[in-house]
């Protein structure tokens, strides 16, 4: 069945994100012969608009205005509202992120629609669509059906890959003017935490500290080993009670939820809440004193040892490795 | 300040997920207000104890909420409210009925959690600000009161903001925005004696099949992700290398 979908292509720092692509490979599945729309939006075009047509848009709509700069739930779903109402799709997708979850409820209950949330799989059987997602802090899953109306979904970053860039593909972005009044919402401050460049929920490789990271300072072999393999840093809420780090950092049931392909879990003892958040991890590591630690019973490689010992010396060996 | 809190009773976290026949089994499981209405509770609370009002607390679903509702009371709201249904609206459903709930008040402030522990599909608070049409932030971090406004902080995933809010509005509770009071014996004796009131899905003028047919579980499974837990041996040196060599295929792709 061919369906029309509409992607919300999400930008950051003015770059289109990563989980944008995974939304149009996932429109690309429920469209079928269907078109693929996806849509931007900012004070001015971020970049990377271009990757959405290598990687599935059918077409671009550029939503340019000066109110949609900071976000704001107001203006974003006002503004999305008016291309559903224009474009009439049948589904509507985007990523589970910090704007993602503020913004696809609101957009769902305005078209009185259903929203599957958090989704890491999805199966299309003719006018069937079935999503999986997990619940119950990933104890168990949910395979949950679009019984009526049109089909809401958020999509967990890092679980559906990208469709490969075909840059034969060429789409040119529309301009999409919408009409929007002043957002109730104030922004007063926007502060950048200078984290690593690498997004936490988008990160390939993860390297989690906990409180065996004994200090802020203790953070820093950690950040190396990210840094040298292109990810970012993480940590338990045991670390982030200790002050060792931001909350921003935290990961876990009431933290972050990642799905990277590697975490490496450093001086973490492997709490229920804390593999909540990154228990679906492709690869997981664990570097501890204790033998006994219970993280060491959901990883696929263990080390005993002093992580301050053992994290230097794996940044050591994958720079030899990347020569 | 006329204060509504949404909650809901969720499974205790170190409870085992089991299934059965497609759905999660409740047999034998301690429940728990959800984690993140214990911060909407506390803050509520603090609120009301810094300006005065009142704090009201709500949930629809089974007779079994009502632990959730008391709960509440003992951390220091004033009334609760159980809507009473079997548990299986979707968040669609749930929305509008605590948007019916709210409407038959005024209220400055809402407060939910920033999603339940359970479903974790972090929906309901956005949605039934949207019905009520109040704005809305989610996901907050801190709450303070300046006047008629509220200014509240807030995570972006990678930058934190700060935003300023006309009341009425609705707020969903993130971990860190307090520390919730743990209900003290003499709090949970009291809270039995606070109203809690029942109420019909017709009380509130709502027929339940408009309120469905959205969305619909298929089927609850567990898919243990079976590990292959290797223990690297050797000096720190050996142990770093092989790892690394392991780790080969997922860093240098190709
Ligand atoms: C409602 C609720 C929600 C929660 N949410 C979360 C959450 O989202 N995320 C989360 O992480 N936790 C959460 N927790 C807390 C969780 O229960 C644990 O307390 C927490 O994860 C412990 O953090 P940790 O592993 O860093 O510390 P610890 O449990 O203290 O473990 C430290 C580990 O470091 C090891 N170690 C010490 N020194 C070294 C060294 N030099 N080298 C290597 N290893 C070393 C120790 O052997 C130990 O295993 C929550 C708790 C509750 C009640
Ligand atoms: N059945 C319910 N009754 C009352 N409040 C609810 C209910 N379901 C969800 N909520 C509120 O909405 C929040 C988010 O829930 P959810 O959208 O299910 O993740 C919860 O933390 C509660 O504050």
């Amino acid at each position: 069945m061919a369906r029309n979908v509409l992607i919300f292509a999400e930008a950051k720092s003015g770059q289109i994100r990563n989980v944008a692509l995974e939304a149009l490979a996932v429109g690309r599945r429920l469209a079928a012969d269907g078109q693929v729309v996806a849509v931007v939006a900012g004070s001015s075009r971020p970049d990377g608009v271009e990757a959405l047509s290598e990687h599935g848009a059918d077409r671009i709509l550029c939503v340019e205005d000066a109110a949609l700069e900071p976000y704001t739930s107001d203006a974003y779903t006002d503004g999305l509202y008016q291309v559903v109402q224009a474009v009439q799709p049948d589904a509507v997708i985007m990523g589970h992120t910090a704007i993602g979850r503020e913004l696809a409820p609101r957009l769902a209950h305005r078209l009185e629609a259903g929203l599957v949330a958090d989704c890491t799989d999805l199966a299309v059987d003719g006018e069937r669509v079935v999503f999986t997602r997990p619940i119950y802090a990933g104890k168990a899953y949910e395979r949950r059906e679009v019984t009526g109306g049109i089909v809401c979904a958020t999509i967990r970053p890092n679980n559906f890959a990208p469709l490969p860039a075909d840059a034969t593909r060429t789409v040119a972005p529309e301009p999409f003017p919408v009409q929007l009044s002043a957002p109730r919402v104030k922004v007063e401050s926007v502060t950048s935490k200078q984290l690593s460049g690498v997004d936490l929920t988008e990160a390939k490789v993860v390297v989690s500290g906990g409180r065996g990271v004994k200090s802020a300072e203790g953070f820093e072999p950690l950040r190396e080993l990210a840094d040298v393999l292109g990810g970012a840093v993480g940590a338990s809420r045991g670390a982030c009670d200790a002050g060792y780090c931001d909350y921003a950092l935290q990961i876990g049931q009431t933290g972050k939820v990642v799905t990277p392909e590697v975490y490496i879990a450093c001086g973490i003892s492997g709490a229920i809440q804390h593999l909540a958040g990154m228990s679906n991890s492709k690869c997981i590591v664990a570097v501890n004193t204790d033998p006994e630690a219970p993280i060491f019973q959901v990883a696929d490689y263990g080390i005993v040892g002093d992580l301050f010992e053992v994290v230097p010396r794996l940044t050591e060996a994958f720079k030899r490795m990347r020569g | 300040m006329n204060i509504l809190v949404f909650v809901k009773q969720t499974f205790d976290t170190e409870e085992t997920v089991v299934v059965q026949g497609g759905r999660v089994s409740e047999d034998n499981v301690r429940f728990v207000l959800n984690p993140y209405d214990e911060y909407a509770v506390e803050q509520a609370v603090q609120v009301k104890e810094e300006f005065g009002g009142e704090v009201t607390v709500v949930a629809v679903g089974q007779e079994r909420m009502e632990q959730a509702l008391r709960t509440a009371l003992a951390m220091g709201a004033d009334k609760a409210a159980l809507v009473e249904d079997d548990g299986s609206l979707d968040e669609y459903g749930v929305a509008k009925v605590l948007a019916a709930f709210a409407r038959r008040g005024t209220y400055d402030l809402l407060f939910a959690g920033q999603a339940t522990v359970d479903g974790a599909s972090a929906q309901t608070g956005p949605r039934v600000a949207e019905e009520l049409g109040v704005p809305v932030v989610a996901a907050i971090l801190r709450f303070t009161l300046e006047g008629d406004r509220a200014v509240v902080e807030r995570d972006m995933e990678g930058y934190s903001e700060r935003l300023s809010v006309p009341l009425p509005a609705l707020f969903t509770a993130q971990q860190g925005l307090n520390e919730p009071r743990y209900p003290t014996l003499p709090n949970v004796m009291k809270a039995k004696k606070k109203p809690l009131e029942r109420l019909t899905l017709e009380d509130l003028g709502l027929a339940r099949e408009r309120l469905l047919g959205r969305t619909a579980t298929v089927e609850c499974f567990v898919a243990p992700k079976t590990r292959q837990r290797r223990m690297l041996q050797g000096s720190p040196e050996a142990q770093a290398q092989a790892l690394a060599d392991e780790l080969r295929r997922f860093v240098l792709p190709d």
